[in-house]
C-alpha cells in the first residue's frame, strides 16, 4: 500500500474520533455560537447612546430639567438625595447633577466609565445652551449607517480567533495526551508507522476541522446579527490557515510530555488564559498601557485577532495583513520546531 | 537435580528468530532484568513464565525495540535495532499489555488502521475472519468484551503478516471461553510458520501453547526448556500434597520407597514420585508410626506451577 494510505487513515482516525465525541462537539461549535449571542444580545441595545441622568430633587440642578427633558440619548429621572446617590455608585445612573457648595450645580460621574466623557459634554452642552449660551459655530451632524461599526461586529471575528486558538490546543493536546496515557501512542509506534504521519495527521485533521467550524460561525453572526464579511472570503480564508496552522503547533508543543490529560489541561489553560485577556478578543488591546503594546501586538492570538478584523470589518486587502501573518508564520514554525524537539512518544 | 538445558542441540542453531544475550535494565531502585540470555528459532513458539515482577515485559519490551538495555546485545531476524529499525518493524507483530484501542473507534476501522501501516498482509476482511470477529466488525471498541478487544488486538498485530508474534499475558483477565478462543488463533499462527514469544503466568497455558519455556523470577531466568523437560525435571511426574499433624524428618521421607524429592512451602508438604501407588501407602503408615494425621492430603500430575515452587518455595499466582 501507498504511503498516503496510513495517512489518510491516520487522519480519518482522529476526525472520527472528533465527531464521535459530544464533548468536543459542544465546545467547538456550540460554546462559541452561544457566546457570541449572549454577548450580542448584550451589547447590541436598540439605542446604545440613551444616557441615564439623575436630577436630584429640590436641588439647584432642577431648574435645568426642562434643557435636558425630551432629548433622545437623556433618559431623565428626578429621585431624592439617597436614591440619586445610589443610582450613580452603582453604575445605573451615568451623570448625577446636584447641589454646588456655591450656588452652582455641580455635576458628578466615575471618570473611569467609558461612556461618561460623552454624557458629561452632552448634558453640558445642553444645560449652557439651555441657559441662553450662544453657539458661535454652527455644526451639522451626520449619523453613519449602522452595521459595521457595532460591538458584534468587532466582536465576531475576535470570537473567530479565539476558537481558532482553543480548538488548535484542545483538539490536538488533549487528544495526543490520552492516547500516550492510554499507551496508544507506545502501540503504534510499535509499527512501521512513520512518527511523522502521525503528527502531521494531527494537523491535517485540524485543517480538515475547520471546514465545519468557521462556517458555522460565520453563518450565525450574519443570521442573527447581520455582522458582514466587508473583505474577500479568500483574504480571510488564509487568515484563518495562519491562525490554525499556528494554534495546531502550540498544541503540540503543550501536549509534547504530557503524562496525563490533568496535566494538558493545566499547560493549555495557562496558555489560554492570558492570551485572551492580553489579545482583544472581547476588548480592544488599545485599553492596554503604551509600554505593552509592542509587546501585545507580537503575541499570536493579537497579531491573528488585528488580521481578522481587517479583512472582517475593514475589507482590507491581503497587502495589509501581511505583517500580522509574519508574527503568525513565525510562532507557527517556532512551535513546530519545540514540539518535534520536545515530543516523547512513551 | 534438574539437568542443564544449556547442553540443548537446538542451541546450535545458528539461525535463530530471537537471539538475545546478558540484558540488563534497571529503573532506578529497582532492577528489573538482571542477565537473561534467550536464542529462540524459527517457528519455535517460546513461553516466558513467571509472576508479577518477574521482568518478563521488561524483557519482551527490550526484544521489541520499545525499550533501551541498560546492557546486553539482542537480535532479530539476523538484524539489530540500532542498525535495522526500518527493516525489523515490518516484520513484527506486537500485543502489548495494557495498551488500549481507541474507544470511539470501530472494529474495520481499526483494523483498517493497523493494515495501513504495512506494505503486506491479509486483507481487512481476512484479519477480521482470521479473530472471528465478523459479527463485530461495526461495533466500537468500547462496546466489545474483553475477550473480543483481546482478539482485535491480536488481529492488529496479526495485519502486516509478521514473522515474529510478541504477545505480553494475551489471555490475562479472560474467562475460560475466551482464553481458548485466543489460543487457536496463536495455534493457527504456529501452524503458518510463525515464531511466537508468549509471555504468561498461566502454566496451563505455557504447557499448552509452548514449545519451549523459560522461567523467570526477580528478573532472572531460573531455567528453560521444553515443558515435559522441565516437569521430568522435579524428578516425579506426580506430586503428593499434603499437611501432616506432627513433623516428620526429611530423611524419613526421602527414604520411602518411590519417593524422587522433598520440598515444602509453609505448612505444606511436596512429594514428587513416579510411583504414587508405592510412596502413598508407605506415606501413610509412616504418619501412623508418628502418631499424627493428614490434614489435607491430594495428588496431581506434575506441573510447570510444581516446577516454580520446587524452585523458588512460591507459586506463580503468588506473584
Amino acid at each position: 500500500m501507498g504511503e498516503f494510505v496510513a495517512l489518510r487513515e491516520l487522519t480519518l482516525t482522529r476526525l472520527r474520533i472528533m465527531f464521535r465525541e459530544p464533548e468536543v462537539l459542544f465546545w467547538v461549535f456550540a460554546f462559541p455560537i452561544a457566546l457570541a449571542l449572549g454577548l450580542g444580545i448584550a451589547f447590541s441595545d436598540p439605542t446604545p447612546s440613551e444616557f441615564r441622568v439623575v436630577v436630584e430633587r429640590g436641588s439647584a440642578a432642577e431648574a435645568h430639567v426642562p434643557s435636558l427633558e425630551g432629548h433622545p440619548e437623556i433618559r431623565l429621572e428626578i429621585l431624592d438625595g439617597v436614591e440619586a446617590e445610589s443610582a450613580l455608585r452603582t453604575g445605573d445612573a451615568v451623570i448625577l447633577l446636584t447641589d454646588g457648595a456655591d450656588e452652582g450645580v455641580v455635576m458628578r460621574y466615575d471618570p473611569t466609565r467609558a461612556e461618561s466623557r460623552g454624557a458629561r459634554l452632552l448634558v453640558d452642552q445642553l444645560v449652557q445652551t439651555g441657559a441662553g449660551a450662544p453657539r458661535p459655530v454652527t455644526i451639522r451632524e451626520v449619523e453613519e449607517g449602522e452595521e459595521g461599526r457595532r460591538y458584534i461586529d468587532w466582536l465576531i471575528p475576535g470570537l473567530i480567533g479565539f476558537n481558532l486558538m482553543s480548538t488548535g490546543l484542545w483538539s490536538v493536546g488533549y487528544f495526543v495526551t490520552q492516547a500516550r496515557q492510554n499507551l496508544q501512542l507506545k502501540r503504534l509506534v510499535a509499527t512501521p508507522m512513520r512518527r511523522s504521519h502521525f503528527l502531521l495527521a494531527q494537523v491535517l485533521a485540524r485543517f480538515a476541522f475547520l471546514i465545519a467550524e468557521i462556517p458555522a460561525m460565520v453563518i450565525f453572526a450574519w443570521l442573527a446579527f447581520g455582522v458582514r464579511i466587508e473583505g474577500s472570503l479568500f483574504t480571510l480564508g488564509v487568515v484563518v490557515l495562519a491562525g490554525a496552522a499556528c494554534f495546531t503547533g502550540f498544541g503540540l508543543v503543550a501536549c509534547s510530555r504530557t503524562r496525563t490529560t490533568e496535566a494538558v489541561s493545566g499547560i493549555i489553560n495557562s496558555i489560554i488564559m492570558p492570551l485572551v485577556v492580553l489579545s482583544g478578543v472581547f476588548f480592544s488591546t488599545a485599553r492596554f498601557p503604551d509600554e505593552l503594546q509592542p509587546f501585545i501586538q507580537f503575541l499570536p492570538l493579537a497579531a491573528l485577532n488585528d488580521a481578522l478584523r481587517a479583512v472582517y470589518n475593514d475589507g482590507l486587502p491581503i497587502t495589509a495583513v501581511a505583517g500580522d501573518l509574519v508574527i503568525l508564520a513565525g510562532w507557527t514554525v517556532l512551535s513546530f520546531f519545540l514540539a518535534l524537539r520536545w515530543f516523547r512518544w512513551q | 537435580m534438574p539437568r542443564s538445558t544449556f547442553d540443548d542441540p537446538r542451541e546450535e542453531d545458528d539461525d535463530p528468530a530471537i537471539l538475545c544475550r546478558g540484558l540488563r535494565k534497571r529503573y532506578r531502585e529497582t532492577v528489573a532484568v538482571r542477565r537473561v540470555d534467550l536464542r529462540i528459532r524459527k517457528g519455535e513458539c517460546f513461553g516466558l513464565l513467571g509472576p508479577n515482577g518477574a521482568g518478563k515485559t521488561t524483557t519482551v519490551e527490550i526484544l521489541e525495540g520499545l525499550t533501551p538495555p541498560d546492557d546486553g546485545e539482542v537480535r532479530l531476524l539476523g538484524m539489530r535495532w540500532d542498525r535495522d529499525a526500518r527493516r525489523i518493524r515490518p516484520r513484527l507483530g506486537i500485543q502489548l499489555q495494557e495498551a488500549e484501542l481507541t474507544q470511539r473507534q470501530r472494529v474495520e476501522e481499526a483494523i483498517r488502521l493497523f493494515r495501513s501501516f504495512y506494505a503486506d498482509g491479509p486483507t481487512v476482511n481476512e484479519l477480521i475472519e482470521q479473530v472471528q470477529l465478523q459479527e463485530k466488525r461495526r461495533t466500537y471498541v468500547k462496546d466489545l468484551s474483553g475477550g473480543q478487544r483481546q482478539r482485535l488486538s491480536v488481529a492488529c498485530a496479526l495485519a502486516g503478516r509478521p514473522d515474529i508474534l510478541f504477545l505480553d499475558e494475551p489471555t490475562t483477565g479472560l474467562d475460560p471461553q475466551s482464553r481458548r478462543a485466543v489460543w487457536e488463533i496463536i495455534e493457527e499462527f504456529k501452524e503458518g510458520g510463525g515464531t511466537v514469544l508468549l509471555t504468561t503466568h498461566f502454566m496451563d497455558e505455557a504447557e499448552r501453547l509452548a514449545d519451549r519455556v523459560a522461567i523467570m523470577d526477580h528478573g532472572e531466568i531460573l531455567v528453560q526448556g521444553t515443558p515435559s523437560e522441565l516437569i521430568h525435571s522435579l524428578g516425579g511426574a506426580h506430586v503428593i500434597e499434603f499437611e501432616p499433624t506432627v513433623p516428620l524428618q526429611t530423611a524419613d521421607l526421602m527414604e520411602l520407597p518411590g519417593v524422587q524429592t522433598f520440598h515444602t512451602r509453609g505448612a505444606l508438604c511436596f512429594l514428587t514420585s513416579d510411583e504414587p501407588h508405592r510412596a502413598l501407602p508407605a506415606l501413610v503408615s509412616l504418619l501412623a508410626e508418628e502418631g499424627g494425621e493428614f490434614a489435607s492430603l491430594t495428588t496431581h500430575r506434575a506441573t510447570l506451577d510444581d516446577v516454580f515452587l520446587a524452585r523458588t518455595g512460591r507459586q506463580l499466582r503468588d506473584g
